[in-house]
């Protein structure tokens, strides 16, 4: 197989348009490419794509494994620790929790426990599908719990750019990096960088859009009505900065408060639930450390804490959307 | 005559029994915070196996995790050093007496998670096999383990492909207090391979040169490309579960059994009594069980001279690169 970069003859100083999904597997490619400890797993990795991955990289570089999340996941663990950089790709978010003993227990633990002796160069992908009547085992947004296992790294990339080089800096990360891909993001397009060292550092805020009365920091898949609100309330008069802080772990927080400092109000955006979530985090710095440049109340919108229900009638409502973010943004102004 | 497998078996095996009196006695005197699981009575099925290995082979063990550095050929200073949370011991102070793991000589991991350090073996093996290097994994675990789902998934996985990997129950006949006849409903655990499609062999656990000559089979059979072996080593622990774990009411094992295998089944006893009668003079005997114990006395002078770790230290470790936002 040969990836779009690839088919374009393009050269590294150029940029081809592509999608989220399409701008991650070129990240994989580019890696495996590079550096023959990457291997991939997961179940039906090696089917997907018509077998492609397989033809260009081998059997022993691709493993399609058995319905065991748990144990796999402690497999790609022992051959991280043991000389490899694997890729393990957990599929739906919510089998997380069936690998978690393993990415909780010992991924984030081994180091640590050790006393450095062992290092995980791993990487979770961990794909979040809500948004698409698969009801509550297939659309959990679990980011904010694994937040709080200290020895984990987390990205939320919200943009094609975003996930290839969050994606081609974890795998070069020498910790276990937890990737949260959104899939309602997948379609989105942007011309992202051809050059295979094309890398983003974990814990960089991206302001994506400047303005002075409002800051409005949305995760992953929020960023979209987020922007789509920003434009709107633009013709209105209001000027509103959005942020993506793209790493969740670590928390690029200097950015967030330098923003408030700036617009004196803050509205933070995500589809996780709402207890304990990364807007709930986030709220807590900036009340810490940027108290006295807030003129009104943070306001968060998230899931409620309520499982995604299956009918789209009650599934369409879960989410923030472009009309609750105007209001809420309102609301400050 | 005493060959130098021998004496090297024999030191392994005198190096946990004392290393887990001494430290008894330590934890006990209040030297060695939190948990103590000693290993007295298993001496053989871990230095058996552990002897059959070479120094590039990786291994995973359990809470019980004093015997496994040592039966691997670790150095007991930083061992001992460990035990007594100093800044010198091998996992500087953040492991503690169930987490021995001393990469030195191959360990990927002490898990105490029962079942937890299965997965890790098998992915150390499967490592292996995709760098085209005949390193083998040795995976301990006991016999409660093989009632987690890692058990089950890991030899399907090793199985499936034919993974260099040896898994070796120190069946002890009890999780803490649980005997096997009370949690698995079909009591052979070696028996438990057929399920898998590998073999599955049981050995006598006491007798430390028929747990190397099982294994050593098991790790040829694995070097050849030929797959994964389950082998179950019946042993005995001879403390209880953990030093000081009082069990109110009714003995869970009955006191009889337990001086049965203090009497006649010690694995020391016995292996010593083999070197005896196979002609290895008294003198070289003691000899060598002085040797251990000056061991044994510089290990815990080494502890308990090395300093605590200090407060700014605690993060340390956390991260191969730092957790600082860019």
């Amino acid at each position: 197989m040969s990836t779009a970069v690839e088919k374009s003859g393009l050269g590294a100083g150029d940029h081809i348009r592509m999608n989220y999904l399409d701008a991650l597997v070129e990240a994989q490619v580019e890696e495996m490419e590079r550096d023959e400890r990457v291997i991939m797993m997961g179940e039906d990795i090696a089917i997907y794509g018509g077998g492609k991955l397989v033809e260009r990289f081998g059997p022993d570089r691709i493993w399609s494994m058995p319905i065991s999340e748990s144990s796999f996941t402690g497999v790609g663990i022992g051959a991280a620790i043991n000389g490899l950089r694997p890729i393990v790709d957990l599929n739906i978010a919510s089998f997380m929790y069936l690998a978690a003993d393993q990415i909780i227990n010992q991924a984030s633990k081994l180091r640590y426990m050790t006393g450095g002796q062992i290092s995980v160069p791993i990487v979770f992908r961990c794909c979040m599908y809500y948004g698409a009547s698969l009801a509550a085992q297939h659309s959990d947004r679990p980011y904010p719990m694994f937040m709080n296992i200290p020895g984990l790294k987390i990205v939320c990339p919200a943009s094609p750019t975003d996930i290839k080089g969050l994606m081609k800096a974890a795998i070069r990360d020498d910790d276990p990096v937890l990737v949260f891909e959104d899939t309602k993001l997948w379609p989105l397009k942007a011309d992202i960088p051809t050059d295979p060292d094309f890398l983003i550092p974990l814990g960089s805020a991206l302001v994506k859009r400047q303005g002075t009365d409002v800051t409005l920091v949305a995760i992953a898949g929020a960023m979209r009505p987020a922007l789509d609100a920003a434009q709107a309330l633009s013709k209105e008069g209001i000027s509103v900065e959005v942020i993506d802080p793209r790493t969740l772990k670590p928390l690029d927080t200097a950015t967030i408060i330098e923003s408030v400092a700036k617009t004196g109000r803050l509205v933070l955006v995500e589809n996780a639930h709402r207890m304990c979530s990364v807007t709930g985090e986030i709220a807590a710095i900036v009340a810490e450390e940027g108290f006295e440049y807030l003129k009104r109340p943070i306001q968060r919108l998230t899931a409620s804490d309520v499982h995604v229900p299956f009918s789209p009638a009650l599934e369409g409502q879960m989410f923030p959307r472009k009309a609750t973010i105007v209001a809420a943004i309102k609301k400050l102004i | 005559m005493f060959d130098s497998h021998q004496r090297e078996t024999y030191r392994r095996m005198l190096r946990i029994r004392m290393f887990e009196e001494e430290g008894t006695r330590l934890y006990i005197a209040g030297k060695i915070p939190g948990a103590f699981h000693a290993s007295i009575g298993q001496e053989a099925a871990i230095v058996g196996s552990c002897m059959a290995l070479r120094d590039d082979d990786v291994m995973t063990g359990t809470h019980r995790s004093h015997g496994h550095p040592i039966g691997k050929g670790a150095d007991l200073k930083a061992l001992m050093a460990e035990l007594m949370g100093k800044q010198t011991g091998v996992c500087r102070g953040r492991g503690g007496s169930m987490h021995l793991a001393d990469s030195s000589v191959g360990i990927m991991g002490e898990s105490a998670i029962v079942g937890g350090g299965i997965p890790l073996a098998t992915g150390c093996a499967l490592s292996a096999k995709i760098r085209k290097i005949d390193q083998i994994s040795l995976c301990f675990f006991g016999d409660g383990a093989v009632n987690q789902g890692t058990f089950h998934e890991s030899l399907n996985m090793a199985s499936l492909w034919r993974l260099p990997v040896v898994y070796l129950c120190e069946n002890n006949g009890y999780a803490i207090t649980t005997s096997i006849a009370l949690s698995h409903g079909q009591t052979s655990i070696s028996r438990r391979a057929d399920a898998y499609g590998i073999p599955g062999v049981e050995v006598c656990g006491q007798d430390v040169r028929e747990v190397y000559r099982v294994t050593s089979e098991a790790v040829a059979r694995a070097r050849r490309g030929e797959g994964p072996t389950l082998i179950e080593a019946k042993t005995y622990r001879f403390d209880e579960h953990q030093v000081g774990l009082i069990v109110p009411g009714e003995p869970y094992r009955s006191p009889d059994e337990v001086e049965e295998y203090k009497l006649r089944r010690d694995p020391i006893r016995l292996y010593r009594e083999a070197l005896s009668s196979g002609g290895v003079g008294e003198a070289a005997l003691t000899e060598l069980e002085s040797e251990v114990r000056a061991e044994l006395a510089a290990a815990i002078r080494f502890g308990e001279e090395s300093a605590f770790p200090t407060p700014d230290t605690l993060a340390d470790f956390m991260y191969s690169t730092p957790l600082t936002p860019s």
